[in-house]
């Protein structure tokens, strides 16, 4: 098998807000009707999470689950961990109406850590990431700058960013800019 | 600014999250059809200045549709609800017939 390199093999910027890249993380597109009580019960088996409410995600470490889409889960798992995972799911949906894809490899995960976090992540994107609105825990799919991103809080002070492998760098070098920028002072 | 409350995924999307999808409530005519609904179907439009009703894509967000009811006028929103309808819920009718009283939009009154 060829050798998995991550999108920027660990890129950080560092500063008081801090962006880095993730490395290798396992990602796989879940699909299929999240109340059914298979699905459920793989996910939980997986991640160590139950199917997380709408516009939710739950993570430990690497892994976790995020709500996609009414129809449309992300399973995080240990890169490593990807292939024995799309297994344990073909296993336990057999028969079922469904869709595992690993996209581990087609994707890119940054992380945003620092005091303003929150802004350097609210200035490129058409979210309200105000704190009364945007908590720990919320999974958000939109925009920075110009391509699709999702992302979601781990801590107060901690963004994970995931986005096409292909604009990594575009999304990297677009959330150093904004954290070297600094503070807007807005939240 | 326009955003849309997505009834998908329940985020209120900025229209840059958003691609418009045309009109809604389209009846589609397909093979078989005569040439007239055809026509009809493939180009004629509503094109109000006013109460309208649109398709919306949550393009950058959960990926699904969903229809909009709005003004073309003021850009005033009266709802949004579920694409999986032949006709707007009666919530909506309500909400736009107590700003637009008298309205009607192709059968919709």
């Amino acid at each position: 098998m060829s050798n998995a390199v991550s999108t920027l093999q660990g890129k950080v910027a560092n500063g008081e807000v801090t962006v880095s890249e993730g490395g290798l993380r396992g990602m796989i597109t879940f699909r299929g009707d999240l109340a059914n009580a298979k699905l459920k019960s793989v996910c939980k088996s997986l991640t160590g999470f139950a199917v997380p409410e709408r516009g939710k995600a739950s993570s430990n470490g690497d892994k976790g689950v995020a709500w996609m889409s009414p129809d449309e889960l992300l399973i995080l798992v240990p890169h490593a961990e990807t292939k024995a995972a799309i297994e344990a799911i073909a296993k336990a949906m057999n028969g079922q109406h469904y869709l595992a894809e690993n996209v581990s490899d087609a994707r890119t995960h940054l992380k945003v850590e620092g005091r303003y976090a929150r802004e350097v992540v609210a200035k490129l994107a058409p979210a309200d990431l105000h704190p009364d609105s945007f908590h720990v825990g919320d999974f958000r799919r939109t925009r920075l700058g110009q391509i699709a991103a999702a992302f979601w809080m781990t801590d107060d002070q901690t963004f994970e960013v995931i986005c096409f492998r292909s604009v990594g760098g575009y999304a990297f070098d677009l959330l150093a800019a904004s954290a070297k920028a600094g503070p807007v002072g807005h939240f | 600014m326009l955003t849309l409350h997505c009834p998908n995924c329940g985020v209120h999307a900025d229209e840059t999250d958003l691609h418009a999808e045309g009109e809604a409530h389209l009846k589609r005519f397909g093979p078989n059809s005569t040439d007239d609904d055809f026509h009809d179907y493939m180009f004629q439009r509503q094109n109000p200045k006013g109460v309208h009703f649109e398709r919306w894509k949550h393009v950058y967000g959960c990926g699904k549709y969903f229809l909009a009811a709005r003004c073309t006028a003021t850009l005033e929103v009266f709802g949004t609800y579920a694409a999986q309808t032949h006709e707007p819920p009666q919530a909506i009718k309500d909400a736009i017939t107590a700003k637009r009283p008298g309205w009607s939009w192709g059968d919709f009154s």
